[in-house]
């Protein structure tokens, strides 16, 4: 309860003294507009088709991004984890690569792919490939050897390995690395977006900063900060139930 | 049994690496030699070789990192300084950071480098719009790890602290503060990670700065060679950066 309320009065005291900077004219204008403004950009946002659209292509390159960039990540990481020397000699590179600014790849990305979503989708599987081959990598080194050793010893095959013994065990660890790739996934296809595209929510963004169209801007960023956050804590609560159910 | 003793050979993994890259690169230079692939995609490493001069002598690469680096820097100050603070804040009021800890994790996976066209707006063109990306992205991991590390200190240090009847603010610049420290640092080691990654981000999207800036210069140019070359550059400052900063860690914890 009191919780709440302490919630509540933080939320209500932030949006008090927005809407006390906004009228009181100290900053430019319309670069803090009205909570009225903002909920009614909002509201055209929600029955404005062509933002489904863009949504729908940033979610496509996005999915794909994340289908492509994760599952060689996956592949990497089972390599990796699975051989030692394999592991000591590329690991170090993939772990160094991994913090740097991907940004930077993108016109190299259009050189390959072209300007259309080839490029976005790019983007996106390379920021993603990091996070998932490293904790992949991790989570195979992770798995008790006791399991490893019941599996030998039924003399199971190498895909009977992978699919009953190494997978289940590494759900946890799979889904923590898919919920960070998710992450830098969609960091990437966004901002390549927002460099060079005609569709997605970055180019609605773009669009918006120059129309200086401020309260649509404050809108679309709410909306996307909202769904990455709801779609990292639904993978997160995904990889809560792997863990209970291995 | 023969992989073992061969992986456990201090040389040979360093040398299947280097000679992996290596051999990938010949690869890449036969294949755009015998035209497979395009040069005009695809520069050959050779020249991106010969670029690295070029763009150390004509591109001015020095100033360039040193701008860089001092947006980074200011971005490390603000990061340091206002998330630790923010962090000892929620960690000495418990029902505050109950009530704020979820949010600063959210925030945390947020993707907040998108707010550049904002900053734009409200900063202008200039670094400081970058310096305040490169902050805001990298509070929130700099606020969670000090909450983490001011939370984890031993129990009996501070019975030990109590026993002497020191004062509240005496017991955290004392006892609190040193024995965080070093989670306290993975904090602000991870924020200056996000907060590089962004800097060169937004100084590449908006093209101004330092290195970010080289390469989208070089890109609207279409000087490829030179432009791999920058990015390597890129790359190699970052790894650089990460290498320094995880013995400072190590150091720190040990």
């Amino acid at each position: 309860m009191k919780l709440n309320l302490l919630r509540l009065a933080i939320l209500g005291s932030i949006l008090l003294f927005w809407e006390a900077v906004a009228a009181s004219g100290l900053l430019f204008r319309d670069v803090v507009p009205s909570l009225l403004k903002i909920a009614s950009a909002l509201g055209h946002l929600g029955v404005n088709a062509d933002f489904y659209h863009n949504l729908s292509a940033t979610a496509g390159e996005v999915g794909i991004s994340l289908a492509i960039g994760g599952s060689i990540g996956v592949v990497a990481g089972l390599l990796l984890g699975g051989s030692r020397l394999l592991g000591k000699s590329f690991e170090p590179y993939i772990h160094y690569l991994g913090p740097t600014p991907k940004i930077i790849f993108f016109p190299v990305m259009i050189m390959w792919f072209g300007i259309g979503p080839g490029s976005k989708i790019a983007m996106g599987a390379i920021s993603c490939f990091f996070p998932v081959a490293l904790i992949t990598a991790a989570g195979m080194r992770q798995i008790d050897q006791v399991l490893i050793r019941v599996g030998r010893s039924f003399r199971a095959s190498t895909w009977q390995m992978v699919t009953k013994i190494y997978f289940p065990a590494m759900r946890h660890p799979m889904l923590n690395g898919l919920r960070l790739g998710f992450g830098v996934s969609v960091i990437g296809v966004l901002l390549a977006e927002t460099k060079l595209s005609n569709r997605g929510l970055g180019f609605l963004v773009m669009q918006s900063y120059s129309q200086f169209d401020m309260p649509g801007m404050y809108a679309l960023l709410l909306v996307v900060f909202a769904l990455a956050i709801l779609v990292n804590a639904i993978i997160s609560r995904l990889g809560g139930l792997a863990v209970s159910e291995i | 049994m023969t992989t073992r003793p061969l992986a456990e050979a201090k040389w040979l993994p360093a040398t299947l690496g280097l000679g992996g890259i290596a051999v990938a690169l010949l690869l890449a230079e036969l294949a755009i030699r015998m035209e497979w692939l395009s040069r005009f995609i695809v520069p050959l490493p050779s020249d991106v070789l010969m670029s690295f001069e070029r763009i150390i002598l004509e591109e001015d690469v020095l100033s360039r990192f040193l701008a860089t680096a001092g947006e980074a820097l200011a971005a490390a100050l603000l990061v340091s300084f206002v998330g630790v603070a923010l962090g000892a804040l929620l960690h000495g009021n418990r029902l505050l950071r109950r009530a704020c800890e979820s949010w600063v994790a959210g925030l945390a996976a947020a993707p907040l480098v998108l707010l550049y066209p904002l900053f734009l707006v409200i900063f202008g063109r200039n670094a400081l719009t970058i310096v305040m990306i490169g902050f805001v992205s990298g509070l929130p991991p700099a606020i969670l790890k000090t909450v983490e590390g001011l939370s984890g200190t031993r129990k009996v240090l501070l019975d030990v602290g109590r026993s002497f009847s020191l004062s509240p603010s005496q017991l955290f610049w004392k006892i609190r503060f040193p024995s965080a420290l070093p989670v306290i640092f993975v904090g602000v080691r991870l924020g200056l990670m996000f907060s590089l990654i962004n800097i060169v981000g937004v100084e590449f999207l908006i093209n101004f700065g330092g290195l970010g800036q080289l390469v989208n210069e070089l890109a609207e140019r279409y000087d490829l060679a030179a432009m791999y070359a920058a990015i390597c550059f890129v790359i190699l400052v970052s790894i650089c950066f990460f290498i320094a900063s995880e013995k400072l860690e190590r150091w720190l914890v040990s």
